[in-house]
């Protein structure tokens, strides 16, 4: 129990000191799940749009697909874009294993599915009638497309929360692809699962805390937005 | 009003977005100048090395420095042996820090390595619960691994042993020890539920064995390291038996199986991990903190299972090209 008391009292003077170590190391993390959950978005809400608006066979088979992906594990996708990426690899030559970037590329990977399954279900979810009285008064397809989104915002963007949140949560990923390399590739994460193997309980709680507070300020800040 | 709501979710997006950027600039950023100076030409220097000697901080300490040295900014990837020794074989790592020399050897016979050197050298050891159930205080490695079997085999509720059970330097010496005992290891890992393997690094597995109160094979410097953190509950039983000599060395990667890799670099750090410098490091580090060192200098290595004296004298050679 006094790890978890000592872990709170670390986690609140490393914030309130902005220990440089923490604060990179929270910034990185922050940086990295923001850039593939913007590219993961740019990906899936046009891709969602489009498959939901649109009736083509498969369509529920695709969507069941993209349901399963929801549980992809990190280790699987992390192990796959390691293969991909490392040296040996087929795209090895880019010799970005071990970097940010790839980290990236491996979270768009992971969370895709869910925020593009997400998508859809907000789309589907929207009253039929809407639609109706969109087409019938004139609206072309995009217009359409624009109300449905409209009218779908809080689902769709608790999709996208929803893919941040495992993005900035994942470690199996970041450790296997990204190498967590200290002041390079190290996240908060990361941090955690070294500080721990080191024996050092009060920093990983701190970094824990740390990782949450971020996740809630994230959460507060899209939800401001979406109220306005 | 309702037009501003697509507005905000677009705007959103754009936050995110900008946040992203951040990425571009955040190894950069001011706070992590201040920690970390980058090295200007930008050359990262890629190792990875084994837990124990990261665990310790030894390369906290020692990171510094070479990056000066060198004028590199030096990655440095926490692997055990085992996953070390394949990152080095698919080329993602510019030089390895191992502590297996069997499977340096293979290693390099496959081509993948060059320029060995040992740098430094420490002991293992067996630490258990304070009242010894198995009975193997004073006895040797192998006679302590035979009676943990024995006291596994008959009472595994207050018997056990914990094994590392991830291929890393620590678990080819186990293995090593079990051998050398007469036990077949793929006998003993399957004989009950004695036998945990923790699959893990050196200190969560020291954890474990502390949670529960079993057995457990550990390099001392990382045993001093996490008892001073965490206060084990478990202390050394069986120390000083040959077989625990471990010996740590540094490989180049092979810059003709992988040309990309910095192997001038490479020779660099080598030659600087045995030099008089570094040596008298490695020597004195830890003391302070854990009223004894935890690694020695490889030059003092003088008992049998020491590696031969040009494997820590000789520089190696620069590399040329043919």
């Amino acid at each position: 129990m006094t790890e978890l008391w000592e872990g709170l009292v670390t986690a609140v003077k490393l914030i309130i000191s902005l220990d440089p170590e923490v604060m990179e190391i929270a910034g990185r993390s922050l940086a990295i799940s923001a850039t593939s959950s913007a590219i993961a978005a740019l990906i899936c809400l046009p891709l969602g749009a489009v498959i939901s608006f649109n009736n083509f066979p498969g369509k529920r088979t695709l969507i069941n697909i993209v349901q399963t992906l929801f549980s992809l594990p990190t280790v699987a996708v992390g192990l796959f874009v390691f293969v991909l990426f490392s040296s040996a690899g087929p795209v090895g030559g880019l010799g970005i294993i071990f970097t940010p970037t790839v980290m990236v590329i491996g979270q768009v990977i992971l969370i895709s599915p869910i925020m593009l399954g997400l998508t859809i279900s907000a789309l589907s979810g929207v009253d039929k009638a809407i639609t109706d009285t969109a087409i019938s008064l004139g609206a072309s397809g995009f217009q359409m497309a624009v109300t449905v989104l409209r009218e779908a915002r809080f689902a769709v963007l608790a999709g996208l929360i929803m893919g941040f949140g495992r993005a900035i949560s994942e470690v199996g990923l970041s450790m296997m692809v990204g190498g967590n390399i200290r002041g390079f590739t190290r996240t908060i994460t990361t941090a955690i699962s070294l500080e721990t193997s080191k024996g050092d309980l009060e920093l990983s709680l701190a970094l824990g805390i740390i990782l949450i507070a971020l996740a809630l300020v994230i959460n507060l800040a899209l939800n401001r937005i979406q109220q306005r | 009003m309702k037009r501003n709501i697509v507005v905000s979710i677009l705007a959103g997006l754009i936050v995110i977005g900008l946040l992203a950027g951040m990425v571009g600039c955040a190894p950069t950023a001011p706070p992590s100048e201040a920690q970390y100076p980058l090295h200007d030409p930008l050359v990262r220097f890629r190792i990875a090395t084994t837990t124990s000697l990261y665990d310790t901080g030894l390369w906290y300490h020692l990171e510094p420095i070479f990056e000066e040295l060198a004028n590199v900014e030096m990655d440095i990837i926490y692997a055990g042996t085992g996953i070390a020794l394949e990152y080095g074989r698919r080329g993602d790592v510019d030089a390895i820090i191992v502590h297996d020399r069997a499977r340096e050897d293979e290693f390099i016979e496959e081509g993948y390595g060059i320029n060995r050197r040992n740098f430094a050298y420490n002991f293992f050891l067996i630490a258990g619960p304070d009242s010894d159930p198995a009975g193997i205080m004073g006895s040797t490695a192998t006679e302590a691994f035979e009676k943990i079997y024995d006291g596994g085999i008959n009472d595994p509720d207050t018997v056990k042993f914990v094994s590392r059970g991830d291929d890393s330097g620590t678990h080819a010496k186990e293995k090593l020890i079990w051998s050398q005992a007469g036990f077949d290891y793929e006998e003993v890992r399957n004989s009950g539920k004695w036998y945990v393997e923790a699959g893990k690094g050196m200190g969560p597995t020291l954890l474990m064995a502390d949670e529960m109160q079993s057995y457990v094979l550990a390099d001392i410097s990382t045993f001093l390291a996490y008892n001073l953190k965490s206060g084990l509950g478990i202390a050394p039983v069986v120390e000083e038996d040959p077989i625990f000599l471990n010996v740590y060395a540094a490989i180049a990667i092979n810059p003709e199986r992988y040309p990309k890799t910095k192997i001038d670099i490479a020779n660099k750090l080598i030659n600087w991990l045995i030099s008089p410098e570094v040596q008298g490091i490695i020597g004195t580090y830890g003391e302070a903190e854990y009223g004894r060192s935890l690694f020695f200098p490889i030059a003092g290595c003088d008992m049998p299972g020491c590696p031969p004296v040009e494997d820590y004298t000789l520089p190696v050679p620069e590399y040329t090209a043919e």
